[in-house]
């Protein structure tokens, strides 16, 4: 059985495919066979770029009104297996729909689910995919056994999103959410964004973040100076987003966002797995504690031992008078 | 209120795979995932709004490890069933689920099913879903705060911009984030009379739910390599000009 029918869960967002839906056509489309994406919501505005990045077929949800995408888009999926268009593979981003989508799915399909995965690999009729564990120290290489659908979610930024160069744009193909019954009762009300001025953290050129180290929530500020400054965006370790410093929109690693910026500025964080996680793909590394056995150091291109509370003023500083 | 907690290794001590199963080695002492913790604060708390009901826990081990769940008993949960069975090592996120949703039923009806969105050590992050699914029941994923007004579950659902205001009807099944409640320590008197409370140990078999562990997760280590190293730079000693050096290095790669 070769893998000769790939979906890949799609999402949009203002108008345009995220970036993790592209990164994830890019990759599929190197794997052999077609490639469908499955769009939760109204595909109208997107279908056009999905086709250039590879998809051939575009499935279509329509809008959810509300609907949480976990119960609604799983169902939709379910429908169109059922009516024999049945895939060897879907792909899905790590994010909370894509997590929710192919937990739902995986009971309908009665099939198992691996997450976290940052690479894939067709070798004959197996799929492998690849997860970093322990912090990214290990790489554990799972191949799926049974048969398909075989359901995988991946990391943003595992892979590079391309093109496909001469598409045409994807066939729309209506794929609407069937009756829920009980469990399709959770509705969205309002939504709330919390308001962030500057570059975008996932896609910022430079990344300063602050932990535990910073002491409290007031001097966290000088993170976001240091931020300003180098006219890059602020980060988190998830100890101070726990704590309520700071909304988890700015946190950095497993549980948050993956970046992978030209510079990454760690201040008072130890560097914890969960951390690491997040922010071990980037250019470089600059790392300020104050203890000098911190695994930080360990991944920092520049290291330096010291209090944050006395080298970040003397940094704005020189930073202001530049 | 039943809330689904997991016994892990101490986080504190560094993890180790398995060399024959290549799984994570979970053999030593047990102790209550902290995440699971906040579940545990937040059905303690919706009790008592509620001005009545109980907290049940379910839980789910290869061996018969109870010391996580005891921590639970303590904080103030009432009772709790555990399934444990030597058939139940290398079970993947759908067969947890199942077990667990068989526990649930064993424990009785639940107004609210409560989880963490995934635990610390094997993080997969499907299980609540999973188990919504399994039940039949609606769910809200990344509860930041859950909220009973009569028949109606308000939860404000975090999301990646911001969060979302969720509405749903009960029963439910809620996964909440970390760090949204404060969890409260086990008083004296609470590790005392957790000691006595109702804590069934159950296996696979006597629920029901088969195959189980390795025969029932539809994948199968391959592989387990170290990924490359990244080379650890210059440290340095701030000696009061620790800054210039970070300036030096910015203007080296000219982004300022």
């Amino acid at each position: 059985m070769a893998i000769t029918n790939i979906w890949v869960f799609a999402q949009g967002s203002n108008g345009a495919p995220t970036s993790a839906t592209l990164e994830l056509l890019t990759k599929a489309r190197t794997l052999g066979g077609g490639v469908s994406a499955f769009v939760e919501g109204d595909a109208s505005e997107i279908a056009a770029a999905l086709g250039e990045y590879g998809a051939a077929r575009v499935y279509s949800t329509s809008d959810l009104a509300g609907a949480l995408p976990g119960v609604a888009v799983s169902a939709a999926m379910k429908a169109v297996i059922d009516g024999g268009d049945s895939p060897d593979l879907i792909m899905f981003p790590q994010n909370y729909e894509g997590r929710d989508v192919m937990a739902r799915l995986s009971v309908k399909l009665d099939r198992t689910v691996l997450t976290n995965n940052t690479d894939i690999a067709i070798d004959g009729d197996a799929v492998k995919v690849t997860t970093p564990v322990f912090g990214g120290n290990t790489l554990v290489t799972t191949t799926f056994t049974g048969s398909g659908p075989f359901l995988a979610a991946f990391r943003p930024k595992s892979f590079a999103a391309e093109p496909a160069g001469a598409g045409a744009a994807g066939e729309v193909v209506a794929a609407p959410v069937p009756e829920l019954g009980a469990a399709g009762t959770a509705r969205i009300v309002a939504v709330h964004v919390e308001e962030s001025t500057g570059p975008k953290l996932d896609e910022a050129n430079i990344v300063v973040s602050g932990g535990r180290g910073m002491g409290d929530a007031e001097r966290y500020s000088m993170v976001s100076d240091v931020a300003k400054l180098l006219k890059g965006a602020a980060g988190a370790s998830r100890a101070i987003v726990d704590a309520g410093w700071v909304p988890y929109s700015m946190q950095v690693g497993q549980t948050g966002k993956v970046v992978k910026p030209n510079v990454y500025i760690a201040c008072g964080i130890s560097g914890a797995t969960q951390h690491m996680v997040g922010m071990k793909g980037s250019k470089h590394i600059i790392a300020i504690n104050k203890d000098k056995e911190a695994p930080i150091f360990g991944v920092a291109d520049l290291g330096i031992v010291g209090d944050v509370h006395k080298v970040l003023p003397k940094l704005i500083e020189a930073l202001k008078s530049r | 209120m039943i809330v689904c907690v997991k016994q892990i290794p101490d986080p504190a001590q560094p993890g180790e795979l398995d060399s024959s199963t290549n799984t994570l080695k979970r053999d030593g002492k047990l102790i209550l995932d902290e995440s699971d913790s906040y579940g545990v604060e937040m059905a303690l708390q919706l009790v008592d709004a509620a001005g009545g009901g109980e907290v049940g826990i379910v839980s789910m081990a290869p061996n018969g490890e109870v010391s996580g769940m005891r921590t639970a008993l303590a904080m103030g949960a009432a009772k709790g069933v555990l399934v444990s069975d030597p058939a139940l090592a290398g079970s993947d996120a759908l067969t947890t689920a199942k077990v667990l949703a068989a526990a649930i039923k064993r424990l009785g009806e639940a107004d609210i099913i409560l989880a963490a969105t995934e635990s610390s050590d094997g993080y997969t992050g499907t299980v609540p879903e999973q188990l919504a699914e399994l039940l039949g029941l609606p769910s809200v994923t990344f509860a930041k705060s859950v909220t009973v007004d009569g028949a109606t579950l308000k939860v404000n659902r975090q999301t990646e911009a911001g969060y979302d205001e969720v509405t749903c009807s009960m029963p439910a099944v809620v996964s909440v984030t970390a760090g949204v409640v404060e969890p409260r320590y086990p008083s004296f008197k609470g590790i005392m009379a957790a000691k006595s409370k109702p804590l069934e140990t159950v296996s696979a078999t006597d629920l029901g739910v088969t195959p189980v562990g390795w025969g029932g997760a539809n994948q199968q280590i391959v592989d387990v390599t170290q990924a490359s190293k990244r080379d650890a730079g210059e440290v340095f000693e701030d000696d009061g000009d620790a800054h210039l050096k970070i300036v030096a290095f910015l203007e080296g790669l000219k982004v300022i």
